[in-house]
């Protein structure tokens, strides 16, 4: 993902189409940290058996999430995802929503190293764990 | 004792049923809009274009999680192709019998790291996967995903996965 302003909670995820289409919420966003929520949905299942919705669309929430932490620092002006590694630690329990909260804990000039933690109803035991790297175009550069 | 082979149109339905199967059992893929296109054992997974998969609208680009669902997806499906291709060959299998609600279980993801090496294109993208291993409990899936030009990959990713219990 890439985004070219400093975001508004309000029209963050209404600007990305994907993200607005597995229907992300941004919960919070500030200073370098970003909160976003995802809500079960039939068409995001990926085994039908069990009815547990798609790694995939975790990976999704995570990126966004990701990227959003990114965007909220003041000086960011763009991002992108240079890589991101998702370690699945359970199913999510389907019905439920799934909150990512994503932290920047290391700022270059030109990369952003970013970690992430997604959760279910029962906050204790993680669903997922992501971390990733990210460009950063500063708002003096842009 | 070895029975003939079967005439090529049955075998072609037999194997295409199969990984119909596989692939229309899972309302993600079907959201996503990837297919697969199948050459003998060989497959291609094919993400035609549409609007909700822009990540961000002013380049257009592909928002980020659509494509590493797109390698997530291809993973798994050529990891469970696999296990199918093997029991339908042999015969422990009659795809006549698969529907979604009635498939062999899927692998699961471990983990899945991306690497993002271009941005995606507004238009349909292509994918491959290949299993570098293979074991009874894990197995390590490689994917690379382009648009335009086989030979510029705009992601590729690694993924290991945990087999499904052969017993169910």
């Amino acid at each position: 993902m890439s985004t070219e302003d400093t975001p508004d909670p309000g029209t963050f995820i209404a600007a990305l189409p994907h993200a607005r289409a597995l229907g992300m919420r941004l919960d919070r966003l500030e200073g370098g940290a970003a909160e976003i929520s995802m809500g079960y949905a039939p068409e995001l299942v990926g085994d039908p058996a069990t009815g547990v919705i798609h790694g995939g669309a975790v990976s999704a929430l995570m990126d966004t999430c990701c990227g959003a932490a990114v965007m909220s620092l003041p000086e960011a002006a763009g991002t992108a995802t240079i890589d991101l590694r998702i370690d699945y630690m359970r199913p999510a329990t389907p019905g439920q929503r799934v909150r990512a909260e994503a932290q920047c804990y290391h700022v270059t000039r030109s990369v952003v190293f970013v970690r992430a933690t997604a959760r279910d109803d029962d906050a204790a035991r993680p669903v997922a764990t992501a971390t990733g790297a990210f460009t950063i175009t500063r708002a003096e550069d842009a | 004792m070895r029975r003939p082979p079967d005439p090529v149109q049955v075998v072609k339905k037999r194997r295409d049923a199969a990984l119909r199967a596989l692939v229309a059992g899972v309302p993600y893929i079907d959201f996503l809009g990837i297919d697969f296109d199948r050459r003998g054992d060989e497959l291609t997974g094919v993400m035609t274009f549409d609007d909700k998969l822009i990540g961000d609208p002013r380049l257009p680009a592909l928002h980020g999680g659509a494509t590493s669902a797109f390698l997530e997806v291809t993973a798994i499906i050529e990891l469970s192709w696999s296990i199918l291709w093997e029991e339908m060959e042999s015969g422990r299998l009659d795809p006549a019998t698969l529907d979604p609600q009635n498939l062999p279980r899927l692998p699961r993801t471990i983990d899945f790291t991306v690497d993002y090496l271009r941005s995606g294109l507004p238009r349909d993208a292509y994918a491959r996967a290949r299993i570098t291993r293979s074991g009874r409990r894990y197995a390590s899936v490689q994917a690379e995903a382009w648009q335009d030009n086989r030979t510029r990959p705009f992601a590729q990713a690694i993924g290991h996965f945990l087999m499904p219990g052969r017993d169910g």
